[in-house]
């Protein structure tokens, strides 16, 4: 696979932004992980990397920088990236949302807007993957990306002060869980009972970026017994893995 | 134990930050006005990262259970130890039942008590920084206890300093931010030449400027932000985001604060005034 072209800004004191093609593509997605593989293999301790899109954060939690230097050693990774390629494993997470109208509350307007039957709406959210593009804005808010464009609908004029944790919503051209209670102006289509963030566990995070995930519809029935396995900690949600 | 009789407007336990999971879009958090948390720790022997209580113009009331030394900095309020005045950077000897409370506040805006040996609160994902929802709480509520352990006889390398807080001034040095060259000449002369104040929306997340420059229609994908990160809303709004900031956003992110002059943001208060220096 062919690497990308990359540019590298300073960030501040201690940090550095490296952007590749402004896309939103899997394969520019692919691109970066392989560097950030590529990058943890060099082994320097203090550095964090975070994801967004066609852009990676890097910050040196040590101490403050100099850009130069660092500009020559991510380059000099990047050069090297493609000869070192790593096997990465990445999940496809079926997540449950019910998308009765006591969660989905903004459901039925917005399939009118989109000229689908609520019906409709449904099928169409639940029979696509998203790739997570980041994970960011909350802790354990995932960017996703591949929503079809017969789903694509603007935020609500006026946000809502509190929107519940779980939330499923649709806004342009983004769906996604609100992992808390927030403020927010997506429209409201479900929700989802799996815990995105709890930092009590080992990985507080189970969802990685470059994972997929995929909708499945469930009753209210089922909503209730997932949210109470998942108090007593024995919900797993479903996975498979994809380039195995 | 210290003991939260009155919690103040805004108090919480922070030690230098959450670092290792932003990519999990965890905030670091954290002191806001670091320099001043260190000096307090300094002054104890403390680690520079052992945790602190920062409060915010209005001080809490505080009992201790067990001996131990505190030091207070940050914003000059007037602090009082069973109703006897203490300084600030100093070290003060604490006994069992004694109660510390806050009354006016003359400079600046959060202030730290730092405690021997720091506060022993639970760490979660590697610090004791409060930050909802990876702490159960955002802050100290009434009937809190805060653990810290006893110490008795300590005897302090220097028992008083004299500070000249780096937070007297106004002066904000900023560097060029990822988007730095979608500003207009225009939009440059309006953001360096004049100052600005501190709108009454600001808090641990983020602070925003009162006056508006000239707006922009640039939208961009999503990307990381960090404390100091100033972005620049589509009306013109400049943001700048602190130490529970978000780590990732959808504005162009203009400039970027030094860590010393977040320090110094992190005192500011509605109406303050500001000048960016670019460095």
């Amino acid at each position: 696979m062919k690497s990308y072209p990359i540019s590298i800004k300073p960030f501040g004191e201690r940090a550095v932004l490296v952007e590749w093609p402004e896309k939103v593509s899997e394969s520019i997605l692919a691109d970066i992980l392989d560097f950030m593989d590529a990058f943890k293999e060099l082994e320097i301790p203090d550095w964090e990397m975070s994801v967004a899109y066609n852009s990676l954060t890097m910050v040196y939690n040590q101490d403050h920088i100099d850009f130069e230097e660092t500009k020559n050693m991510i380059l000099e990774c990047h050069e090297k990236q493609a000869k070192s390629k790593t096997e990465r494993i990445q999940h496809l997470w079926t997540l449950p949302v019910c998308y009765d109208l006591e969660f989905g509350m903004d459901i039925e307007e917005a399939s009118k807007t989109l000229g689908l039957s609520v019906k409709e709406l449904i099928e169409q959210h639940t029979s696509h993957q998203y790739v997570v593009y980041g994970i960011g804005f909350l802790p354990g808010f995932m960017y996703l990306g591949g929503l079809p464009s017969t789903l694509e609908i603007p935020r609500r004029a006026e946000p809502r002060l509190k929107v519940q944790k779980g939330s499923v919503g649709l806004a342009s051209k983004q769906t996604g869980i609100y992992p808390q209670d927030s403020p927010g102006g997506w429209n409201i289509i479900g929700n989802c009972p799996v815990d995105l963030f709890n930092p009590m566990k080992d990985d507080p995070c189970f969802v990685k970026v470059g994972d997929k995930i995929q909708f499945e519809r469930i009753s209210k029935a089922e909503y209730k017994l997932h949210k109470i396995e998942g108090e007593v900690g024995i919900y797993e949600p479903e996975k498979v893995v994809l380039n195995a | 134990m210290l003991k939260v009789l009155k919690p103040g407007l805004y108090t919480t336990v922070q030690d230098l930050g959450r670092y290792g999971h932003r990519d999990i879009g965890v905030p670091i958090a954290g002191a806001m006005d670091v320099e001043s948390v260190k000096k307090a720790n300094l002054l104890l022997e403390n680690d520079e990262n052992d945790a602190v209580l920062e409060i915010t113009m209005t001080g809490p009331t505080l009992q201790f259970d067990t001996d131990t030394y505190i030091s207070l900095s940050g914003a000059h309020i007037v602090a009082t130890l069973n109703n006897e005045p203490i300084d600030n950077y100093s070290v003060i000897k604490i006994g069992k039942g004694d109660i510390l409370s806050y009354g006016r506040l003359e400079l600046g805006f959060r202030g730290y008590i730092a405690i021997k040996g720091g506060f022993q609160t639970k760490k979660v994902l590697d610090s004791r920084s409060q930050f909802y929802p990876v702490t159960k709480s955002a802050r100290l509520k009434d009937g809190d206890e805060v653990p810290y352990s006893e110490t008795k006889n300590y005897e302090p390398k220097i028992s008083e300093v004299k500070i000249e807080e780096h937070f007297e001034n106004n002066i904000l040095k900023v560097y060029k931010g990822p988007e730095f060259s979608l500003l207009s000449d225009g939009q440059l002369t309006e953001i360096f030449a004049k100052p600005y104040t501190v709108s009454k929306e600001n808090n641990r997340m983020a602070y925003q400027l009162s006056e508006l420059i000239t707006g922009h229609s640039h939208s961009m994908l999503t990307s990381g932000t960090l404390p100091g990160t100033i972005q620049l809303t589509p009306a013109g709004r400049m943001i700048i985001l602190m130490k529970d900031g978000q780590t990732t956003g959808g504005y162009p992110r203009i400039l970027q604060l030094s860590e010393e002059s977040i320090s110094i943001l992190a005192q500011k208060k509605y109406g303050d005034e500001l000048k960016f220096k670019l460095v």
